[in-house]
């Protein structure tokens, strides 16, 4: 096993800095993890709206740097990367934004996009190559060219636009793909074709894929594994399959809970428990136990470590303390599964 | 002449004024180099007071022309090319720029897709709430003071699930999920007729999602505004809309009750969608509805669907089918209702 890149006890906040009355967010608290040459895995990262999930994708991306914690690329400290590394870098991890409306740089065609990667990065040795590959990337996406190329940003719709940035990132084949919600505003056939484009290159070409949803059934079936974020802290991770299908951590069960069902005779019941923003006094305790229906006195006093309650899968709550041990190495991809060979593409 | 029956039943507006908003033979253009792109072409529906009415369809179909289009805000090369919008009696394609802005501001609120991206950057989220609620207080009602406003303020951030603070956060500050609540909370502080949202809570978890959804259906009812809610997530259409209209390249193919579309989908299109929704089971094949979406500025003769249409034969080769309505608030576009309709 190789890392690609490590996060080790990783924190980020925001704010809150000596002139500030406010106490900082934390935006991340205390992540490590790893992401895996060897075994190129495709992980979710799901959760709360504002739970953290874009600030730990800008943390890989190198855009923002940890206020607390350590960063390695390719076991380099990642404060002290030379130039080459840098460069290289900028190749291997390629990310697509959450907003689609603001990715773009309006005053050039969407073919800009496309072409600069090729360029910069020498994909493609002739003008012929360079259309091809364009092409290939769009068909992944389901785009015609004709209805794509020669555009500005503004002339396309909003799933047209996320496409694109998709295709951008398919074409450049990176090492690791950040793909910040990158299918939300297109339909889910649409999701299907795209993101089955994406498991293919994982598979064939060995890309490893973060990928950033609300979208649990498309997460079900693309990835390997998932983190469930909340308040910053990974609550509950691991093989995707047990945690989507069997959730241990009150708020991953309310977040199951609460997709909406595509059947009109099973409508949503009484009104999910909201935060009461009021008393919240999670400073130290469970950071959920203000909202959790489980809470315990002991929950208020100090936040829940990483509970190892199978192979695979790990819980930040002390409704396990009695049946699982406090997890040895913090690094969530120590527990991660490895589903290559069992969902063969 | 109407009868009483009639008028019991939830789905029959007794007469035209009885509808929010009425949009005829719509048609939204755009102009490229290449040719006309037929957005939005000939789609006509009804909206009653109260409605519930999703708009669902493929990346590209012409859900945010068309609800753009309502708000009369397509720009150019963009523009209507024919058709009516009629807001109780009066036409919005007719109306002077003036008079529609004053309408918008008053009786009509817009989430637009990309909220997010909607925020002014350098102004905090708190006073970008009190411009809008300035911009739509109505003429002869005094302005409301500082201590009003906060308290509004934060009623409205808390019923979008975020935590009054963020009112003294810039946009720059926010999560993804958060900018878009916040476009939200500034549509409802409006108390208007008609909410056009394009996909409000394509960034939410599902937890706020239900809980923002819950919040402007509670606000909706409580002022009997229709909602045209833009979407493509089939969960939230089902569990909010009372209607559903399918777009399909630029045309509306089908309209009808949530129950009845979700049940019995008479486009083969529909029933594709219907039948690719995803589900937490692992072992079904993961695959969309095959075939390319079809390029609005070359699509096939005849019925667009037809190259990847089930129940293509051959009069869809040859003709456009028209809407044809098959009962109260149900209809389809398809030559396979051709007789059944004609009945
Ligand atoms: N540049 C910043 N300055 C101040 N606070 C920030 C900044 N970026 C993020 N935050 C805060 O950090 C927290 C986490 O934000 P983040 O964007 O990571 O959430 P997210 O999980 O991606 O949410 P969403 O699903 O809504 O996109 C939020 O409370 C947000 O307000
Ligand atoms: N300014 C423009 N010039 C030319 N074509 C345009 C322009 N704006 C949109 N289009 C095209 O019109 C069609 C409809 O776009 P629209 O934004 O209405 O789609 P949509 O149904 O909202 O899609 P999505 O679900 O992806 O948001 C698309 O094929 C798009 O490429
Ligand atoms: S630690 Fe306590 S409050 Fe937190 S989720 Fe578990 S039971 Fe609930
Ligand atoms: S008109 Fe023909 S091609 Fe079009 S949807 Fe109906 S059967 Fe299919
Ligand atoms: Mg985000
Ligand atoms: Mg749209």
């Amino acid at each position: 096993m190789s890392d690609f890149m490590r996060l080790e006890h990783v924190t980020r906040t925001f704010g809150g800095g000596a002139l500030s009355t406010k106490p900082p967010i934390v935006a991340v608290d205390d992540v490590s993890l790893s992401i895996d040459e060897d075994e190129p895995k495709i992980t979710t990262i799901a959760g709360e709206s504002g739970s953290g999930k874009t600030t730990l994708a800008r943390l890989l991306m190198g855009t923002i740097t940890p206020s607390f914690g350590s960063m390695y690329y390719r076991g380099k400290d990642f404060t002290k990367l030379s130039r080459k590394d840098s460069w290289n870098f900028k190749q291997e991890v390629q990310s697509i934004y959450q907003d689609p409306f603001g990715s773009y740089n309006p005053f050039y065609k969407v073919d800009h996009v496309l072409e600069t990667p090729i360029n910069r990065f020498k994909l493609a040795t002739s003008r012929q190559a360079k259309n091809t590959m364009i092409e290939d990337a769009l068909a992944m996406v389901g785009l015609q060219p004709g209805d794509t190329l020669g555009r500005f940003p503004h002339q396309l719709s909003g799933g047209q636009r996320q496409r694109v940035m998709v295709a951008r990132a398919l074409l450049i084949k990176p090492r690791l793909i950040l793909a910040d919600e990158p299918v939300s505003m297109v339909d889910a056939s649409l999701r299907a074709t795209i993101l089955d484009s994406i498991r293919r290159l994982n598979r064939e070409i060995g890309i490893s894929v973060v990928y950033i949803t609300h979208d649990l059934t498309t997460a079900l079936q693309i990835s390997d594994n998932i983190l469930v974020m909340y308040r910053g802290s990974v609550v509950e991770s691991g093989a995707v399959e047990r945690v989507i299908l069997e959730p241990k951590h009150p708020y991953t069960q309310l977040l199951i809970e609460s997709i909406p069902q595509p059947d009109p005779d099973n409508k949503w019941g009484d009104e999910p428990p909201t935060a009461r923003f009021e008393d919240f006094d999670t400073m130290f305790g469970c950071k959920f136990a203000d909202r959790c229906p489980h809470v315990m006195e002991m929950c208020a006093d100090e936040h829940p470590p990483q509970f190892h309650l199978e192979q695979h899968r790990q819980a930040q709550c002390y409704l396990y303390r009695d049946e699982a041990k406090v997890m040895e190495d913090p690094d969530l991809a120590t527990i991660f599964q490895d589903r290559r060979a069992e969902l063969n593409v | 002449m109407v009868t009483t029956e009639q008028d019991a039943r939830p789905d029959v507006a007794s007469n035209a004024d009885d509808y929010a908003l009425r949009v005829e033979g719509l048609k939204v253009y755009y102009g490229t180099p290449r040719g006309l792109v037929k957005a939005v072409d000939d789609v006509s529906f009804n909206l009653r007071p109260g409605e519930r009415f999703a708009l669902v369809g493929e990346s590209g179909s012409g859900k945010s022309t068309l609800a753009m289009a309502i708000m009369r805000l397509t720009r150019e090369p963009g523009h209507i090319a024919g058709g009516h919008i009629y807001l109780g009696d009066r036409d919005l394609v007719e109306m002077e720029e003036k008079e529609i802005r004053s309408i918008r501001l008053s009786e009509m609120a817009l989430v637009p897709q990309g909220a997010m991206n909607s925020l002014n950057p350098v102004m905090r989220v708190g006073d970008q709430i009190i411009d809008g609620i300035m911009d739509h207080v109505p003429p002869g009602e005094g302005t409301p003071n500082r201590t009003q406003l906060n308290t509004r303020i934060h009623d409205l951030l808390v019923r979008v699930g975020l935590d009054p603070t963020v009112s003294r956060l810039h946009p720059h500050e926010l999560s993804g999920g958060m900018k878009q609540r916040v476009a939200m909370a500034i549509a409802i502080s409006l108390n208007p007729h008609i909410i056009v949202a394009d996909e409000p809570t394509s960034a939410l978890d599902v937890v706020v999602q239900r809980q923002i959804m819950q919040t402007l259906g509670r606000l909706q009812e409580g002022l009997d505004a229709a909602v045209l809610l833009v979407g493509h997530d089939m969960g939230l259409v089902a569990q909010f809309a009372d209607t559903i209209g399918v777009m399909y390249a630029g045309k509306l193919v089908e309209v009808g009750s949530v129950p009845d579309v979700f049940k019995d989908p008479k486009h083969p299109y529909t029933k594709l969608l219907i039948q690719s929704l995803p589900s937490f089971d692992i072992s079904r094949q993961f695959v969309g509805i095959p075939g390319m979406q079809p390029a609005l500025l070359n699509l096939p003769p005849g019925c667009a669907f037809n190259p990847r249409c089930p129940s293509v034969h051959e009069r869809c080769f040859r003709e456009v089918p028209e809407y044809l309505n098959l009962d109260v608030g149900r209809g389809v576009a398809c030559h396979l209702f051709d007789e059944e309709a004609a009945n």
